[in-house]
């Protein structure tokens, strides 16, 4: 019989192969791989084009894997961003306390006051647009809620009975910090982390679906759904489809390595 | 050495006075029993005493000298709930060592078996747990002890265990103990006098 | 007097995870044995981890997912299945649980005794037995109910509207109570009903439960604390280790002292725990409860047992009917 822990660490191993499949593949793609073919347009998946060809006969297939690993390589770097300032920031918050606890607080609830797409977007163009634009604009909104659970988790432990008795036992802020704190908020932090990924990778691409984001001539996984749609009404499905249904395949992938480490850290169900 | 609490009030905030103008002193080597109804500030005294707490008005002293506000408390507080004052992701072994390693003999004397060091608190039980609790602020610059409600959740056993080993200590080390309890036997059996804090209060 | 609830050679064993990848499984109870009889208080005592906690999870069919089971749970002359378990529980055996976390946080305290009045359409009425309930009128409205069940624990009407938090220990124990007490259950399981409360509250609890067991309702008491449980108790079943090694009146309990230490017990270590209370000995008697991954062979008692034989180490012994009670003993008189 498999248990499961055994199921969550098989779960784990196999989407972290595809994640990365994907990520290296991406990468090897170079721009002429991606031939046009003229002769070959609009063909509907199937044969030698599995997920169909585009408006010069492009395989989509190639196109849809680089489009998703740039986009999640942004994912990635606006995820571990977004973690450390969550990290800083969930920490500072409760042990400086008082007037930066309060201002802490409050820009979390002004970040989230904001819709997320229109924040991006905004920041985004502030900050010049492009790849640039969107890392900025994504890691900007999307350390919040780790940021708040970070600074509960803080708060809890600060109250906690042990750590109170370890200032009565003569411990410093440096030491509690270290032996008593920090052991309970890095699974938090690599959670967090891989948590924020599937919302990034979502942002990112619909900010650069209008427009605001990567540029037209990045193989982004945004700009093909954007381009698709010009076809959709002639009835080229498979343009948006496929490339649409990857970039949620991915998302629900990461969100399950996230959950399931979750699974393997808590102790409470850790040990079943 | 005489552990003093002098005209103690507090309240949260602008409620009702939980204690007011309580007066509460313990010599070294005695055995106090503290007891009231629920409500009647029992553990907040506790608090103020170990430190845990800061009184509205009144003052905590030692031999007429306030207690210093950092470093090692004088005065330790055992809690009724000794898995909250473990921290999770510790072993026995470092639970033991945040104050000073205590000796070999002590550690018998509790029924700490040496097999014990090694787990996670999550492996053993509350008697198991609560005694390295005691036996953590049984350290050598303790010099008073207030156990609230210290072996509530224990079985019989346990209790007298635990309590014939601190009494032991403390009549040896000369260490003064508070026991808060609504346990009257428990309270007659163990304690020299025993305090109402309804009666305490000016 | 009839019995309502048995259980036999219950065993709960959990399968756990070490480090990686290996596993074991992990036998935290092994010989339970208990007889609730109609209109009874059996008093369950034990230190922490004897199993006490588990035992009712098991009969409630609420262990986690990783535990098996072993052993047989009727309920009226009936084998209880998981299904069956689910079905009954909260309308014939409800729980008093151990702390205030089993309520919903999100829902105030008012409509979460009112689930319990809803589910079985009115408590304690009609039934077997007219006199069942004096305390509680039935035919009155809901809110009316609990702000009855409410005042019977000296609570403000106020209460019904608090959400969890807002309950101070005793008045969550009280709240936890009058859930139960409002299911009109026929079998109630209060697991460490007692701590927190302070004495006049205590008294009423107790009262509270004499009283439903007066008017036919069986209730299995789980709870360190022997003074509570010898208060009310008809009977005391003794778990240690994950095994029950005596189940006794609760009169024997009387006359045990620090001299001869005998009483009317029939177990060693029923007569050390009774020799242990404040009021009798206060004897320390050493060591303490074994592991579950490192259990003795035998009786789970013979490394501390003064009585202890070679023979004691070998098997386990059955039970044995002695003097009105039973238990695990081959020395036992």
């Amino acid at each position: 019989m498999i248990g499961i822990r055994e199921k969550t660490i098989l779960s784990i191993s196999v989407f972290s192969f595809f994640f990365a499949a994907i990520l290296i593949a991406g990468s090897l793609i170079k721009e002429d791989s991606l031939y046009v073919e003229l002769s070959n347009i609009f063909a509907p998946p199937g044969g030698g084009h599995i997920f169909g060809t585009d408006w010069v006969g492009r395989d989509m297939l190639v196109r849809t894997v680089k489009g998703l690993s740039l986009s999640m390589k942004i994912g990635l770097l606006c995820s571990v961003a977004s973690s450390l300032i969550a990290m800083v920031l969930g920490v500072a918050a409760p042990l400086l306390g008082g007037k930066v606890d309060i201002f802490i607080s409050w820009l979390i609830d002004f970040v989230l006051s904001i819709p997320h797409t229109l924040a991006i977007i905004l920041i985004s163009i502030a900050c010049g647009g492009g790849l640039q634009g969107i890392v900025i604009g994504v890691t900007a909104t999307h350390w919040t809620s780790l940021t708040r659970v970070i600074r509960a988790e803080v708060m809890q432990i600060r109250e906690a009975e042990y750590t109170k008795l370890s200032r009565r036992f003569g411990k410093g802020n440096l030491f509690i910090a270290k032996e008593h704190v920090l052991p309970h908020i890095i699974p938090q932090l690599v959670i967090g982390t891989v948590l924020i990924f599937p919302h990034a990778i979502l942002h990112e691409a619909s900010v650069t679906f209008l427009g605001f984001g990567l540029p037209a001539h990045e193989p982004a996984i945004g700009v093909i759904l954007s381009e698709s749609m010009k076809y959709l009404t002639s009835g080229k499905w498979w343009l948006a489809f496929f490339p649409g249904i990857s970039l949620i395949a991915v998302s629900m992938m990461v969100n399950s390595i996230g959950k399931n480490i979750e699974r393997l850290i808590d102790p409470k169900t850790a040990y079943r | 050495m005489r552990l003093n609490a002098e005209n103690i009030s507090f309240r949260y905030g602008e409620e009702r006075y939980i204690l007011k103008d309580v007066n509460f002193s313990v010599g070294s080597g005695e055995v106090v029993g503290l007891t009231a109804p629920s409500g009647f500030g029992k553990t907040t005294l506790g608090k103020i005493l170990a430190g845990y707490q800061r009184p509205e008005s009144g003052r905590v002293t030692i031999d007429g000298a306030e207690i210093k506000s950092k470093g090692y408390h004088p005065v330790q507080l055992i809690f009724q709930h000794p898995e909250k004052a473990v921290n999770p992701k510790w072993k026995m072994r470092k639970v033991l060592a945040e104050t000073e390693m205590p000796s070999r003999e002590l550690l018998e004397a509790m029924g700490i078996q040496n097999g014990w060091l090694d787990r996670w608190p999550s492996e053993l039980s509350g008697g198991e747990l609560q005694r390295f609790c005691v036996t953590r602020a049984l350290s050598e610059k303790t010099k008073f002890l207030i156990a609230d409600e210290m072996t509530t959740m224990l079985d019989a056993i346990t209790q007298a265990q635990i309590w014939n080993t601190v009494l032991g200590y403390a009549r040896l080390h000369k260490i003064g103990v508070v026991v808060i309890s609504h346990d009257q036997p428990l309270l007659e059996r163990i304690c020299d006098r025993i305090v109402n804090l309804t009666a305490c209060s000016g | 007097m009839k019995q309502i609830l048995t259980v036999q050679n219950l065993g709960i064993s959990f399968s756990q995870y070490m480090k990686g990848l290996r596993r074991r499984s992990l036998k935290v109870i092994s010989n339970l044995d208990i007889e609730l009889h109609e209109g009874e208080i059996l008093a369950i005592v034990g230190a922490s981890g004897s199993g006490k906690s588990l035992l009712a999870g098991a009969i409630l069919g609420i262990l986690p997912e990783n535990a098996a089971l072993e052993g047989e749970i009727y309920y009226e002359g009936q084998l209880l299945s998981q299904k069956d378990k689910e079905k009954i529980r909260g309308k014939e055996i409800a729980l008093i649980p151990q702390s205030v976390n089993y309520l919903d946080p999100l829902q105030k305290v008012g409509r979460q005794i009112g689930i319990s009045i809803q589910k079985n359409g009115g408590f304690r009425t009609g039934g077997s037995d007219e006199s069942r309930d004096k305390t509680i009128e039935h035919d009155l409205p809901k809110d009316k109910v609990i702000e009855n069940i409410l005042q019977k624990y000296g609570l403000d009407k106020a209460v019904a509207d608090y959400y969890p938090f807002q309950l101070s220990g005793g008045m969550a124990r009280k709240v936890l109570l009058a859930t139960a007490l409002t299911s009109g259950a026929k079998v109630i399981i209060a697991d460490e009903p007692t701590p927190g409360l302070d004495e006049p509250s205590l008294n009423e609890v107790l009262k509270d439960f004499r009283g439903l067991a007066d008017d036919g309702c069986s209730i299995l008491m789980i709870t360190h604390d022997i003074e509570a449980a010898l208060k009310i108790a008809d009977k005391v079943a003794v778990f240690y280790a994950g095994t029950t090694l005596e189940v006794a009146n609760t009169r024997d309990f009387d006359g045990g002292d620090s001299s001869s230490g005998d009483g009317l017990l029939r177990h060693p270590y029923s007569k050390a725990l009774n020799n242990a209370r404040p009021n009798v000995g206060f004897l320390p008697s050493e060591g303490s409860q074994p592991f579950p991954d490192n259990l003795p062979k035998g009786c789970p008692f013979s490394d501390r047992c003064v009585m202890r034989t070679e023979e004691c180490e070998k098997e386990l012994p059955a039970f044995r009917e002695i003097r009105g009670g039973k238990v695990r003993c081959i020395h036992a008189t």
